[in-house]
């Protein structure tokens, strides 16, 4: 009877231990169309109205939590903010006279400096999911296909560029942030050169992005702000327009610069707590490019 | 319905919910930069309560849920949970574990064992991120803030687990002190009956 038990034990076990693996390798050679992937995307999708209720309903509670981690960080943020206003005053004068400068000059190119994100269709979504490991940064949101969301539409969000869309169902979609490490984003220093480079996340930490191939001259400084590029070289087009906020250099050391060419960059976006982002539909709407020559 | 149906309902509701508020509430509240993780808790509650089979079928199912939801590489974490569901319910076979601190330790075991295995199995898959110090402070940093979930959650599980349990290790063991560890069932007079007067001397 003993033995009867075990050999049954052991035979479950090994049971779920094979399927498991045979899930994982069949899963992984599978290209993304592929029967499983198909079956992933369906039971997402039904499960999508669930996930959105809850996380609605639950909000309060999230609120909550939120306010007492936030007011811990709070005061050592204040402080910081009152050091950086001061600096950014001083900032704005410079700026103001650059912006007047640049409206004349715009004019003078006959480049149309209008179009703001409104012109790349913006779809607001709720963030209803998460992924709570390290290993993958994405985020579930409650707009899919049905929505006119694509694969491959920039995601952006408070303020700043947040991933861009990995998977679509018909009314739900993956984002796969900016921290992942599959994302590579060609991005532009805003420094007086306007030198661009490849935003890639940080190898082992995942708060942390790198702007690489930076050239060895280029002026970095802690503080200045990277954008998106949108270049365009021939049929090639970048994902994502052009002048989206992406971060700000934190560290430019010089060594780092002149050996790797490369400076460290915190994001603009909290990515960790996004509740709304917008889906770019028509990314390549506008007609401004940075051309490489 | 029968009562040998009410325990795998109640598992399969368990897990339901278990992932679909882990990703809905629980993921979104960060603490010192990283998320609880509910579900290898609940895994391991179940393993510790049900046993090694229910635990390692619990497992297999949250897992292959978690994988389905999150749109993740089907397997991964099936595979890891199976473990997190089948050693606690050996542990209970096998010694029967009293202190009420037993959930607190296998919390905290589940959680790492979870964490540095999906770790090395994202390593064998090629993922592009090597060790480092940040990692292994946020492993860290999870497997305490689970740990001090652990017991909580153990208790939930009891709670909605324990009107369907075949033996509620707890009713056992308090049995066990009333009758002198065994069941009145399990008495040699009462299994066998009344002794036939002929033998009696």
């Amino acid at each position: 009877m003993r033995d009867k038990q075990v050999r049954r034990r052991r035979a479950v076990l090994g049971l779920l231990v094979a399927v498991s693996v045979v899930l994982l390798t069949a899963y992984f050679r599978e290209s993304p169309n592929s029967p499983l992937h198909t079956v992933q995307r369906g039971i997402v999708e039904v499960l999508s109205p669930i996930q959105s209720g809850a996380s609605k309903a639950l909000k309060p509670v999230r609120d909550v939590a939120g306010w007492f981690s936030d007011t811990f960080q709070a005061k050592t943020q204040r402080d910081q903010l009152q050091k950086e206003v001061q600096a950014l005053h001083s900032e704005l004068a410079t700026a103001q006279r650059a912006v007047v400068e640049n409206r004349q000059l715009t004019k003078q190119v006959g480049l149309d400096n209008s179009i703001g994100v409104d012109a790349y269709h913006p779809v607001a979504a709720y963030v209803i999911g998460r992924d709570p490991t390290l290993w993958y940064a994405t985020i579930e949101v409650d707009k899919g296909s049905a929505d006119g969301v694509r694969v491959e539409d920039p995601v952006i969000g408070d303020g700043g560029l947040v991933g861009k869309i990995s998977t679509v169902a018909p009314t739900v979609a993956v984002v796969t942030l900016i921290t992942d490490h599959s994302m590579a984003v060609a991005a532009q220093l805003q420094d007086r050169g306007g030198d661009t480079g490849v935003l890639v996340p940080a190898v082992g930490n995942p708060d942390q992005l790198l702007l690489q191939d930076l050239p060895r001259t280029a002026a970095a400084q802690a503080g200045q702000e990277v954008v998106t590029t949108g270049f365009k070289y021939s049929q090639l087009e970048s994902l994502y327009p052009p002048g989206i906020p992406i971060g700000q250099v934190s560290n430019a050391n010089r060594d780092a610069l002149a050996n790797d060419g490369q400076v460290q960059v915190n994001p603009s976006v909290d990515l960790r707590h996004l509740d709304a982002v917008q889906i770019l539909t028509s990314p390549h709407a506008g007609g401004q490019r940075a051309q490489v020559p | 319905m029968t009562q040998s149906l009410k325990l795998p309902l109640r598992l399969i509701a368990l897990a339901f919910v278990t992932v679909v508020l882990q990703e809905a509430v629980v993921s979104q509240i960060s603490v010192f930069g990283v998320s609880a993780d509910l579900t290898p808790l609940v895994v391991m509650s179940v393993g510790l309560l049900c046993g090694s089979m229910a635990g390692a079928i619990m497992g297999f199912g949250t897992g292959l849920f978690v994988d389905l939801v999150l749109v993740q590489t089907l397997g991964v974490t099936s595979l890891l949970y199976i473990a997190v569901g089948y050693w606690p319910g050996r542990l209970r076979e096998l010694r029967d574990p009293a202190h009420g601190l037993v959930p607190l330790a296998m919390g905290a075991a589940a959680t790492a064992f979870a964490g540095i295995g999906m770790a090395l199995i994202q390593f064998l898959l090629g993922v592009d991120s090597p060790v480092s110090l940040l990692l292994a402070q946020q492993l860290v940093v999870t497997i305490l803030l689970n740990t001090l979930l652990s017991l909580p959650v153990y208790g939930l599980v009891r709670r909605v687990l324990r009107p369907v349990l075949p033996e509620d290790p707890h009713r056992r063991r308090r049995r066990g002190y009333a009758t002198g560890g065994l069941s009145p069932l399990q008495r040699p007079s009462e299994r066998l009956g009344p002794v036939p007067r002929s033998t009696a001397r």
